[in-house]
Order: C-alpha cells, then structure tokens, then sequence
C-alpha cells in the first residue's frame, strides 16, 4: 500500500465518507427526518468535491492584486465557489421544501417514522 | 453574428408570468388562469418562432442557433444552444403544458381553486424550467434548470390527495439524489476539462487520452446516466413514480406524466449523444448494453405491473415506467433507426400520455374515482371522452396509423440492425401486454352493460357531458397522435433526421 499517496489525497477520502454516509442515511434510515439530514450530508459531500478543484498552490484569493497583475496561477480558481453558492442555494430550497412537506406529514399521519406511516396507508 | 433572442422569450414569457399571477390575484381572482394562458401563449408563439428559425438554419446545413445570454461568448459565458432536439422539446413542452392549462380550467381540484394562483405559477414555472433544460448549452446551468423543474415538481405533486405529501417528500430525496448524482458526474467532467459548456466539453473529452482519463470519463457518464436515469424513472430507480403520479392532481399529472419524465430521457440523449459520441463498438458499449438491458426489463416488468393495477392512474403511471424504456432502449441500440425510434417514440408518448391522463382527469370529474373495475358501460355516457381514450390506447398498443405504431416500428427496425434478436422479441410481446391492459378497460366502457342495479338512475343522471374547456384539449391531443402518426414520414425525414445524423457523427459537411 502506498500510504503517502492515500494520505496526500485525504480530501477525497473525506469526502468519500461524507457521500457514502449521506446516501446510507437516505437508505437506511426509517425516520423521514434523518433521511432528510441524509440528503443533506451528500450535497455537502457534492459541494467539497467541487471546492476541491479551486485551490492552487501559491494561489491566493480571486481579487486582481495590483502587485501580481493578471497572472492564472497566482489566484485560487473562483468559478467553483461560485458554482457552489449557486448549489448551496438550491440545496437550501430543496430543504424548505422537503421540511414544509415533513411538517404536512406530521400533521397527518402523527409521525415521522416510514414504517408506521406505511401501515398507516396500508 | 445575428443572435435571436426568440429562445430567451420564452424562458422570460413564463417567468415574468409566474411572478405576476399572485399580484393579478389580488385584482381579480378570475383574471388568473386567463393571464397564466397568456403568458403560456406567449411562451408558445416563442418557441414556434425558435422552431421556425432552428429549422431553417438545419436545412441551410448549420447546425444551431446560439444566443449569448448578456453577451459573453461561450466558453465562457452561458449560451442559450437550440438545435433540432431542443427546438421539438421546447415545442413540445410549451403546447402540451398550454392544452393541459386550457384543460385545467375545469379539471383543477375545488380544494384548490382559492389557491389557484399559487398553483398556477409553480406550474408557469415548471414549463419554464423544462424549456430552460432542453435550451440550454451550459452544463451547470442545466443543473440549475434541472433543479428548478425538481423542486416546482415536488411542490405540483404535494398539493395533490391527503396521501400527497409522503409521496412527494420520497420523490425529493430520491430526485435529489439523482441530481447530486449528476452534480458529481458534471464534477468530474469539469475537473477534466476545466469547461462546462456542451461543445467545449464534447471537444476536450473527444481530445482526452490515457488510461486515467478514460477512466475518469466512465466514472462521470455512470454517475450522469445513473442520475438522469433516476429522473426518468428507469427501472429498477422508478420506485418514486407510480405514488407520486397516483396522488397528485389530474393536471399535474397530464403535464408530468407527459414531459416531466422525458427530461431524464432528454439528459441521457445529451450526455451519450453530445457530450460522449458513443458508438455501437466504441469504449462505452458495456454502459450501453447495461442500459439496453434495463430498459428491456422496464419495459416487461412496467408492463406486467400495470396489468396488475385497478387504479387507471396508477396504471398509467407504471406503463410511463414500461414506455420510457422504449426511449431508453431506442438510445441504448446506437445506430441510426434505434436512435429515430427513440427520439419518435419521445414525441410520441408524451402527447399519448398527455392525452390520457386528461382523459383520467376528466373520468375522475364526472365518477368520482378512477377504479377500472366500475367503469361498466362508461363509453355511453361519455361518448368523446372514452373515444379518446380509444384512439390513445390504440397508440399505446402500437396500432397503425396511430402515432406510436412508427416508433415501436423503427425501434424493431433498430434491434434487428444491431442484431440484438432478445430486444426485437420484448418490443413485440410487450404490445400484447399493452393490449391486455388498455382493451379491457375498452371492453368494460363499450361492451358491458353496467350490471350494478341499485344506484342506476342517479348515476346516470349525474353524468353530463364535460365542459367544452375539457373536451377540446383532449381532442386535440387525440387529433395530435393521428397527425403524428400518419405524418411520421416527413417528420422523421426532416425532423429526427438532422437530430439523428450529427448525433452518430453521419453528417457529410
């Protein structure tokens, strides 16, 4: 096994993890909520990997610099973060959404746990 | 370079609409589906006229037309890119969501109708995002497209049945799960490529060599097919659909049921077509085989289930599941014929779909329910209605000249081209399966009696015939399957040709 390579790329085994726990949560879980947290974890998972591709070594933050003038590899790549905060945004929405939703459910069914609504509707 | 704005109208027509509908409420309630249906008209005059100029540049031999949205030339700027694919989507998208509005005059759920303009503008705003999707030239703005029809989608499907909201909260985590999928397939490419935009990447991506590029690359397409499988609904990742369709409301579903599904179809075509030129023999065959494979089983078990079914709604739905795999196995075969069958039976079902599901919309507004096993002597008293749904399930079945005979013919066609003999054998003993559970509800609404004595008189007396504003969607849906059938020549000749060719890297110039 070549460890220094494993460990050089921690990033991707982080974020790896997060995804793997996200989509087990929406999976696994039986409680509607922690699906939803689930959900979550992933787009957070999604959202690391693109901020992975921003930085550069050296690089700093993506505001011309008098002093540096228009070099590439000086500055940190902006256009991933700013795809992300468009990300971010729309996960946000989605969990509104889904929260408004949980909350319509509760009223009916009185709980939040799959398996109980499902008898429910049975 | 002249860049029409024609494609950018109708996103903004169906946007400004979707925002001016709870202020038009607070004027006058009843001004609210006639403003929705002009904005809706505006979008569909839009994409006439961006139909009109895509196919006169198609026969001048070019290939697209391009709008720069705030001037900045792609790569770097986001482009509005419409090419004959987009141009049918978008105009297929705005005139099905027209009728649909049209017809949800009366359809619409009286529970809804002190809230209408709240419906009315998720719905503006889901025919928005569809047309943005099938529009644009920008990957990352697809996903934004992509999401925007999602969360509009799970808002349409929540308002429907008390049931509604778990099935619409289990469509937002499997639907977003396929949209993160998608995120990180697009992740990849970008990390490749360093550029988002469709011809750019499909140029670098034609362009990558090595081992671990490769690699990377089929990484990227399995998340991209896997997410726009999900919103799909291909088999086995349709597990969302059949509850959500079941407890929405009639015109959402007659919308959905119709376009919603085909925007995963859509995605897949893009990715395979434009962005990875797969061939018949090329380095992703294996991904191709596998998708052909499942859109087979679709195709049988969808079909099986809803034999098994005695809600028509839930019927249908889970024959969506059996028809999208027809579009997916058309995609799958790779070659000339496949491609048209699939790209036809597209077109196809969405109008089929959209037709039927108006006339369930209408069913359910005259009986009450939808159960198939009350439906004795139905086509005496609504006539038209059920004359409708005659000709749709002819379609369905796959019976001449009716619109979906062509594309199951050039999907056979297809198979035996490629050689692939099991397919063949599925596409045709799945329309006897069809048969079976579209003619026996024809058999109960035309040839039985209605045997139930007691509630005789006042059923039959409670069923008028429907309002004008249901009828003629439904006839012209009806009127549009006969069209496409019996024009399918000139329309795959001149149509889903110039989509096909360049697509299989046929074109001569």
């Amino acid at each position: 096994m070549d460890f220094e390579r494993i460990f050089a790329s921690y990033n991707y085994w982080i974020i790896s993890v997060l995804m793997l726990v996200g989509v087990y949560g929406m999976m696994a879980k039986r409680n509607l909520l922690k699906k939803l947290m689930g959900m979550n974890i992933l787009q957070v998972g999604v959202i690391l990997f693109y901020l992975t591709f921003s930085p550069k070594k050296g690089g700093i933050l993506p505001v011309l610099e008098e002093s540096i003038g228009p070099e590439l590899d000086a500055y940190a790549n902006p256009l991933p973060q700013a795809l992300m905060l468009t990300a971010i945004v729309v996960g946000v929405a989605t969990t509104g959404v889904a929260l408004a939703l949980l909350i319509r459910i509760h009223r009916r069914h009185g709980t939040l746990e799959e398996d109980e609504i499902l008898e429910k509707l049975r | 370079m002249i860049q029409p704005a024609a494609p950018l109208w109708i996103i903004v027509a169906l946007f400004v609409g979707a925002l001016a509908l709870p202020l038009v409420r607070r004027l006058s309630a009843r001004a609210v589906l006639p403003t929705a249906l002009l904005f809706s008209t505006l979008a569909v005059a839009a994409s006439l006229r961006t139909a009109h100029l895509v196919f006169a540049l198609t026969e001048a031999g070019e290939g697209a037309l391009s709008h720069h949205l705030g001037g900045w030339p792609p790569p770097w700027g986001i482009e509005l890119r419409v090419d004959n694919l987009s141009a049918v989507m978008v105009l297929l998208v705005n005139l099905l969501s027209w009728l649909v509005l049209l017809f949800s005059h009366r359809g619409l759920p009286e529970r809804l109708k002190s809230r209408a303009h709240f419906f009315y503008s998720l719905y503006l705003l889901f025919t928005m995002g569809m047309s943005g999707f099938v529009m644009t030239g920008d990957l990352f703005n697809l996903y934004v497209f992509l999401e925007v029809i999602a969360l509009t989608g799970y808002a349409l499907v929540a308002v429907g049945d008390p049931e509604a909201p778990f099935a619409a909260f289990r469509y937002v985590i499997i639907g977003t799960l396929g949209a993160a999928f998608y995120l990180l397939g697009l992740a990849y490419l970008y990390g490749l490529t360093g550029s988002l935009n469709f011809v750019d990447v499909a140029r670098q991506v034609a362009l990558l060599e090595g081992p671990e590029a490769q690699r990377a690359l089929l990484v990227a397409l399995a998340f991209l097919v896997t997410g726009f499988g999900i919103k799909a609904a291909l088999f086995p990742l349709h597990a969302w659909l059949p509850d959500a369709y079941a407890y929405s409301p009639n015109v959402t579903t007659a919308l959905m049921g119709a376009v919603g599904i085909k925007m995963g179809a859509y995605g897949i075509f893009r990715v395979l077509y434009t962005l990875y030129r797969v061939g018949p023999a090329g380095d992703y065959s294996a991904v191709l085989d596998l998708m052909g494979w499942l859109s087979a089983l679709a195709i049988i078990i969808g079909s099986l289930l809803a034999i098994a079914q005695t809600d028509l709604k839930r019927m249908l739905a889970y024959s969506s599941v059996s028809q999208i795999g027809y579009v997916l196995l058309g995609f799958s075969l790779a070659n000339d014929d496949g491609l048209t069958g699939g790209v036809l039976h597209m077109i196809n079902h969405a109008v089929m779909k959209c037709a039927l599901f108006m006339v369930t919309g209408a069913i359910v507004t005259r009986l009450g329910h939808r159960d198939i096993r009350r439906f004795d002597g139905l086509g005496r008293h609504l006539p038209f209605t059920m004359a409708a749904f005659g000709v749709a399930s002819l379609s369905m079945v796959g019976i001449p000249p009716t619109a979906g005979f062509f594309s199951k013919w050039y999907l056979v066609l297809g198979a035996v081209e490629g050689g692939r003999w099991p397919f063949v054998i599925i596409i045709l003993a799945s329309s006897l399966l069809n048969a079976i559970y579209f003619f026996r509800i024809l058999e109960r609404a035309f040839f039985k009696e209605r045997v139930d004595p007691t509630p005789t008189e006042a059923w039959v007396s409670k069923i008028k015939p429907l309002p004008g504003t249901m009828l003629l969607p439904v006839g012209v849906a009806t009127l549009a399957i006969l069209i496409l059938g019996l024009g399918s020549f000139p329309i795959v000749e001149h149509v889903i040709g110039p989509i096909v060719r360049p697509a299989l890297g046929l074109i001569l110039p």
